[in-house]
């Protein structure tokens, strides 16, 4: 027990109120040297409101921040990081058109002696930033032509490039794959070792084990708890998390049909930029009535390229044959896709998914409204019947169908897209990363809803990268590297450890897979 | 963050449009007493419609997403045509015919003919992926450059009181434009907010990608607010030709800038997705009422045209702030 570690970072008494809602009531939290604390809690709870006050992003109504025993206010980000105090965000805060290098060191530059960027120095400081996260990119792309996940490395990169003494990482780990999360636990333990205080926000419970040593848990912008994680188990953190006990998941019943909803065989999609690369080579797929089929793999496995391709997003540069209910289909926008029953809802659902500043209902009833034409006109009554029912059906928490979407929280975002797409009545559910950003109890209730529509005879594909999660959801696991698929197992054969196997380029099988917790 | 309840601070913060236009009001019926007169507030609305005429064609372009430059141009080529037909005649040489054309005649092939550009600019925007930015903006130089081979660079006068009549005309009392012009915000509001096609323009706008994935044809969508808003500018041309008894080769120069202004201040977001159609007829009511008041009031064109700027600088800066806390 080294609670007496120095307290680096402390909050005191902080409040927040926006519009509508308490963020923040009299939080205080300790931030000790070489410990990594624990932010937990549901969305919402206020952890991510209380980080950006203590990085200067937000200024609080109330409390104060002490750095050293030293009361200290931040104006702005870059004072805080002055003082000490770096912040991975959540929502990456990265420049698309910007090269890695550029994003790493955006706002300080190095100079050479004329005044101008040293950009050799940048990208040698870049590229060995880029080796200790083992991101093989080179320091002059562009940030846009990196995936999100990708991205996220860089962010990260962003963060350890300036010496920090607390650093603050809000869900680093949801769209890095498993191996790169081993390379950023190294990363923190060194940090660790190093003497900073770490705050760190997550929703996988299970990678405290590997790093944590101190929690903190939140709730409705209220404190609960704070104490080493040595004395919590995880049922107990769960249930001060949400306030209740956790709903054992449902027995699944394996009620896969006979009948093949959809065949896909050799889809192939060229790389954009490579010749002769792939990004999806030969993949075969078949997705059954009633059954989940979950397709894992690590960043860059080509998982959502495969959807997209389904979906006729490539109509163009793809290659090879669709069948849906054993017809062949030409998909080839996703308008035909749609018409053929398939549904598909995106990784990134503000981007791709939602239209943040229309309401729930303008959101769940865009795909279906042709359903409620009179002659052009939006039959409302009917709409609403519909948006009634799907948000009773998904239990879909907001104040109203007409609250606008933005404000919901993530869990209820994807409810609502998921009630847009059941509106079309589709055959195929194409899901991608379905659960990514959403919180522990949304998270149950999204693999519900997920083992509710399976059962009610829709073919579900869900794509993946947390092992976990495919367990839980899939009955049938197809793995993905490098853009083949590598290899298909039933729910009783696939472990961690073989799918691991599979996911990994064939080279490196074995090195880091190891430490991989379920 | 939800925002339950409507509180008072939301409920200014949506209306501002409404109450700067009222403050004006009020504070020009107080410097001046020939401001508030019904003679004089259907001065202001004729004056105003042909700007409300592009500035309905403008709000659905920039819901959308996009922008369009080329209205002015449309507006007076779309004049021009109408004027020529009606005067002229088109003479088709190699059949050696002489085509004739009644009012209701020229008035369609003036509003076709915004149509056709209107349609154009949606048709290279989509299948070309220009910005829209550019695609009106080379619009803009082929329809002026149009309007000056057809009329030869002259004007064409002399059109007849019965195509006058839409310009000049009362009905009940009340000009033509504004009867015109209230229909069309009638016939756009019901379009905006009730149709189908309403909803998908503020998708598409809100977020295009997700619009696409939703299985919405976006680039039909786009294709016809371009081409309903080169509609409307044909209709604008015809109110300012039959006004003026005049299709003027350079009618419309700049009337591009005050549509964008009209929606932007009546409170509709550049980027899309977000704005009314009533918040545009604010918008060009406000500056109708500037205009109007500052010219009862003697106050200099030049300093006009310096007012009316900062008031767009001001309208999008209050809006800005107010929806500062939509971020938080």
């Amino acid at each position: 027990m080294t609670a007496s570690a120095e307290a680096v970072l402390e909050a005191r008494g902080i409040s927040k109120a926006f519009p509508g809602v308490q963020a923040l009531d009299d939080v205080s939290i300790v931030l000790r040297r070489g410990r990594l604390t624990a932010l937990l809690g549901e969305n919402g709870a206020g952890k991510s409101t209380l980080m950006n006050i203590v990085a200067g992003v937000l200024p609080p109504d109330s409390g104060e921040i002490l750095l050293d025993g030293s009361p200290r206010q931040f104006a702005n980000p870059r004072e805080a990081r002055e003082a000490g105090i770096a912040m991975i965000h959540q929502e990456l805060n990265l420049v698309a058109n910007l090269t890695v290098a550029e994003n790493v060191f955006l706002g300080r530059e190095p100079l050479n002696r004329l005044g101008f960027v040293d950009v050799a120095r940048m990208h040698r400081a870049t590229a060995k930033l880029l080796d200790t996260l083992d991101l093989p990119v080179s320091p002059g792309t562009p940030l846009g032509r990196l995936r999100v996940g990708q991205q996220q490395v860089v962010e990260i990169a962003k963060a350890l490039s300036t010496d920090a003494r607390v650093m603050i990482m809000d869900e680093p780990t949801s769209a890095i794959t498993e191996h790169e999360i081993e390379v950023l636990f190294g990363i923190v333990d060194k940090l660790k070792q190093q003497g900073v205080a770490i705050a760190y926000i997550t929703h996988k419970l299970e990678e405290l084990v590997r790093i944590g040593d101190d929690a903190v848990v939140m709730r409705d912008g209220k404190l609960i708890d704070a104490a080493p994680l040595a004395n919590l188990d995880r049922e107990q953190i769960v249930r001060m998390m949400v306030g209740r006990a956790m709903p054992e998941r449902p027995p699944r019943a394996a009620a896969a049909g006979d009948g093949e909803a959809l065949r896909a065989t050799k889809l192939t999609l060229p790389h954009p930029d490579r010749p002769g690369g792939f990004l999806v080579k030969d993949v075969d797929l078949v997705a059954r009535p009633g059954e989940v089929l979950g397709i894992f793999g690590l960043m860059g496995a080509g998982r959502t390229e495969l959807l997209e391709v389904i979906f006729g997003l490539h109509a163009k540069t793809a290659s090879g044959s669709i069948r849906v209910d054993g017809e062949p289909a030409n998909i080839d926008s996703p308008v035909a896709a749609i018409a053929h029953g398939l549904a598909l809802a995106p990784e990134d659902r503000k981007r791709e998914g939602l239209v943040l500043g229309l309401s729930v209902r303008e959101n769940a009833s865009l795909a279906s409204l042709n359903r409620f034409d009179r002659a052009g006109f939006v039959d409302e009554r009917a709409e609403r019947g519909m948006v009634d029912a799907a948000v009773e059906r998904f239990r879909i928490k907001t104040p109203s169908a007409d609250e606008i979407v933005r404000n919901l929280s993530g869990g209820n975002q994807q409810k609502v897209i998921l009630g847009k797409w059941l509106a079309t009545q589709p055959r195929v559910l194409l899901l991608d990363e379905p659960t990514r950003g959403i919180d522990v109890g949304a998270k149950e209730e999204i693999y519900t809803l997920i083992h509710e529509l399976s059962a009610a005879g829709l073919a579900v594909i869900v794509v993946s990268s947390e092992l976990p999660e495919i367990l839980a959801l899939a009955d049938r696991i197809m793995v993905m590297c490098e853009g083949r698929k590598t290899a298909e197992l039933g729910r009783d054969d696939a472990d961690v450890e073989s799918l691991m196997q599979a996911a990994l380029p064939a080279q490196a099988a074995g090195a880091p897979a190891a430490g991989v917790n379920a | 963050m939800n925002t339950r309840q409507m509180t008072v601070r939301d409920w200014l913060a949506r209306s501002q449009s409404l109450i700067a236009l009222l403050l004006m009001v009020i504070a020009m019926s107080l410097l001046s007493e020939s401001f508030l007169t019904a003679e004089n507030g259907l001065n202001i609305l004729r004056q105003i419609s042909v700007n409300l005429c592009l500035s309905i064609g403008m709000t659905l372009i920039i819901l959308s997403g996009g922008i369009d430059l080329s209205v002015g141009a449309i507006l007076a080529l779309s004049g021009a045509v109408a004027a020529g037909v009606l005067k002229n005649g088109i003479a088709i040489p190699a059949l050696d015919i002489l085509l004739q054309f009644t009012v209701p005649g020229a008035i369609a092939a003036g509003i076709l003919t915004g149509l056709l550009l209107g349609w154009f600019n949606g048709t290279v925007i989509t299948r070309f992926r220009l910005p829209p930015f550019v695609a009106t903006l080379g619009m803009f130089s082929i329809a002026r450059g149009l309007t000056m081979l057809w009329t030869g660079g002259f004007p064409i006068t002399g059109l007849g009181a019965t195509f006058g009549f839409i310009g000049t005309g009362l009905f009940l009392g009340v000009p033509m434009p504004v009867w015109i012009g209230a229909g069309l915000v009638a016939v756009f509001v019901v379009l905006t907010r009730k149709t189908r096609f309403g909803r998908y323009l503020y998708a598409v706008g809100g977020n295009e990608r997700a619009a696409l994935l939703t299985g919405l044809r976006v680039n039909n969508v786009k294709v016809w607010v371009y081409t309903l808003g080169g509609g409307l500018a044909g209709v604008a041309g015809l109110l300012v030709t039959a006004r003026l008894d005049s299709a003027q080769p350079n009618a419309g120069l700049g009337y591009e800038l005050d549509s964008i202004a009209a929606v932007v201040i009546g409170g509709t977001s550049l980027s899309g997705g977000r704005g009314t159609i009533m918040g545009t007829v604010l918008g060009c009511l406000i500056i109708g009422v500037l205009n109007n008041g500052l010219f009862l009031l003697n106050v200099s064109p030049f300093w006009q045209q310096v007012i009316k700027g900062f008031v767009i600088i001001a309208a999008v800066a209050i809006d800005k702030a107010n929806s500062k806390s939509d971020d938080a």
